[in-house]
């Protein structure tokens, strides 16, 4: 099939690639349209989510009319309804930055979604540093926030935003600590290899890697309800406080992209909670992987049952995503909204230490290679941490590659990662015993085999217990 | 279609993308109302960051958004708490704040054209594109090796005296982060409440 298409793209472009304009161009706007998909439609479908989930709780049907039976088209009547309303801009309000206050912070939360994978390697760009990347976009919604806030002119508006301001640039911090933990354990920031590594059973889950891990979950999870404004931590909108917050003065469609730029931000946290702590793509039982349909890592080309394996995982992260989203609903009708003075506890007596505890416990428990639940499950159907890295080690290496040792750095497949390093370049783990030795006289280049001071050889530098770095 | 085909796209978006910088760094100068000035900066700060994730910096370039562009923010709320209360105040410049500025601008311009020039690569177009290759997603790497310690660009130095220096920045970023640390915990017993006055007002 794919051998047919290529055919016809063939005739018709030439060639797809960036080489070629219009190939180009088509990628980038199915890339585009699915992302957009996502963001818009995920609103629709998640908004119709909350009424529902909202109703339950409260002891109501929620919506039930509009299209059928589970009023699941109440969405779109609300978006048809809030396309008719006027467009106001109040009197004492900054005009320019007031109408673009709404497309920044939907920008923001869209632009994010360019680095996050859907399934193995199914990402609109693959970006190296994603994780990076996502948290930096992230930050830059609430300059929507705070720009609505001062330009509608209105003391609401002004609360909203400041509040807004406050507590997205302290939960920035803990934030950041929680998602070092699992780029810690991995070594990547590549979110495709940070997922990839947690293949296999559950078990080797980050979030089961040890007990700090387990904890900072709840602790990331927290602070990203916080980070995307919801409630208990919605101060920015408190509606029995202010009206409505930062959208006090809005109206119509206009009102209506804050809310998908929310919701966007929901999914997109929630889908990096899967990544960073549930293996993203890979389900809790390998399915595809002991019938030997998955992709495995390396082997390019196409296959019917290997599109079929990445289909389900998809649907496997789509899944648990939703999930997330689903525990935030029900996190917010079933708490009640915190005071200003009790958000900045939480984040900075609760999260930052928890956080920074957590920190150091895992790098502690991955340094010393204690127990973790991964060593007492079966091991055929995962694969090990190391292997996935060394993968992606030699390929991200390969542009630093030293002459002639391709060979061997190839050969080497289950072998461990700083035995990876040392084929690949044999100069680096000697670089390497001479950083870890502290009184380094001599030069040990793997060429200078001449008598010298140091007392780090080269050979016995190579061999620093693969054993122990296994893991 | 073959004209468009023969565009240089790189080229294309590297112009978008500067000229964006320059005229919202334009706009900056050019507004007197402050929050706008400081949406202004985020935009041309931003389009920085664009550029650095054209020439495949992305490490750069998310840094660039996360410090520069995160830090504009913290300079846009207090724009806000400043002016909130006289709305929308406009900052007028005088002549002579203009004349001042129009030197500083000339002279940093002056050098850097100077400092430019003086590369002799620089002053021609590159004719040997064929042998360039883009730097592609393989910055962060290195990066993070030269701050534990090991500088992989330089790996293949041939002469052995030099590669000797060649072990990383793990020196600076210890002593950067330590002064880090030491202004966090300088900000937060500067910030805290200071009991001890209190209580000494209390036992009188």
């Amino acid at each position: 099939v794919a051998q047919f298409f290529n055919q016809i793209l063939h005739r018709f472009f030439t060639s797809v690639g960036p080489d070629f304009w219009l190939g180009y161009c088509l990628a980038a706007a199915v890339h585009i349209g699915l992302l957009l998909n996502v963001v818009a439609v995920g609103a629709l479908v998640f908004i119709w989510m909350e009424r529902k989930i909202a109703g339950r709780i409260q002891d109501r049907l929620g919506p039930t009319r509009v299209g059928g039976k589970f009023g699941w088209l109440q969405t779109l009547a609300d978006g048809i309804k809030l396309i008719a309303k006027e467009d106001i801009t109040p009197k004492d309000a900054d005009p320019l930055l007031f109408k673009l206050a709404p497309y920044v912070s939907f920008a923001a939360s869209f632009t994010a979604y360019l680095a996050l994978p859907f399934a193995n390697g199914w990402v609109a760009q693959e970006v190296n540093v994603a994780v990076f990347f996502i948290v930096a976009v992230l930050g830059l919604e609430v300059f929507g926030v705070i720009l609505a806030g001062y330009a509608s002119g209105s003391k609401w508006s002004l609360f909203g935003g400041m509040r807004e301001a406050a507590q997205v640039v302290s939960y920035e911090v803990p934030i950041g600590l929680c998602i070092v933990v699992p780029v810690m354990i991995v070594g990547s920031m590549n979110l495709v290899t940070i997922g990839e590594a947690q293949a296999g059973l559950f078990t080797n889950w980050l979030i089961f890697h040890d007990p700090f891990t387990f904890l900072v979950f709840f602790v990331y999870f927290t602070c990203a309800v916080a980070s995307v404004n919801r409630a208990p931590f919605d101060l920015a909108e408190a509606e029995s406080e202010l009206v409505a917050g930062f959208h006090t003065e809005y109206s119509g469609l206009r009102w209506s992209f804050f809310f998908m730029a929310e919701y966007g931000s929901m999914f997109l946290v929630s889908g990096l909670a899967a990544i960073l702590f549930f293996g993203g793509w890979n389900g809790p039982i390998p399915i595809f992987r002991v019938l030997g349909w998955a992709y495995e890592q390396g082997v390019t080309g196409w296959t019917v049952t290997g599109y079929i394996a990445q289909l389900a995982g998809l649907l496997n992260f789509l899944l648990k995503t939703v999930l997330f989203v689903t525990v935030m609903m029900w996190v917010r009708w079933t708490l009640p909204r915190l005071r200003i003075d009790q958000v900045m506890t939480t984040c900075l007596k609760y999260c930052v230490p928890l956080a920074a505890i957590c920190f150091v416990g895992a790098m502690v428990w991955k340094l010393n290679g204690w127990w973790s639940i991964q060593d007492y499950a079966p091991q055929t159907f995962g694969r090990m941490f190391a292997d996935v890295r060394e993968e992606w080690v030699l390929r991200e290496g390969s542009g630093f590659r030293v002459q002639g040792s391709d060979a061997r750095g190839q050969e080497s497949a289950g072998g461990s990662q700083e035995a990876a390093l040392g084929t690949q370049y044999p100069v680096l783990s000697t670089q390497y015993s001479e950083i870890v030795v502290p009184s380094y006289v001599g030069i040990s280049g793997a060429t200078n085999h001449g008598p010298s001071l140091d007392c780090a050889t080269p050979e016995s530098s190579v061999d620093v217990s693969p054993q122990e770095t296994t893991r | 279609m073959i004209l468009l085909a023969a565009i240089n796209w790189h080229s294309v978006f590297f112009l978008l993308f500067a000229l964006l910088a320059v005229g919202f760094a334009v706009a900056v100068a050019a507004t007197s109302n402050i929050v706008r000035m400081a949406f202004y900066l985020t935009l041309c700060l931003g389009a920085t960051a664009g550029l650095f994730f054209l020439a495949g910096a992305e490490f750069v370039g998310s840094m660039q958004l996360l410090i520069y562009v995160g830090g504009t923010l913290v300079l846009l709320i207090f724009g806000v708490m400043l002016t909130a209360q006289a709305r929308f105040i406009s900052m007028k410049t005088s002549g002579g704040e203009w004349v001042l500025a129009a030197i500083v601008g000339v002279s940093l311009l002056a050098l850097l054209l100077q400092a430019d020039y003086s590369v002799a690569s620089w002053n021609e177009p590159r004719t040997d594109f064929a042998s360039l290759s883009l730097a592609d997603s393989k910055t962060s790497t290195p990066i993070g090796l030269a701050l534990t310690g090991v500088r992989v660009d330089q790996l293949e130095e041939p002469n052995e005296q030099l590669r000797r220096g060649m072990s990383g920045y793990l020196f600076p970023f210890v002593i950067i982060s330590m002064h880090l640390l030491v202004v966090l915990i300088g900000a937060a017993y500067m910030a805290r409440t200071k009991r001890v006055g209190r209580t000494l007002m209390e036992s009188r």
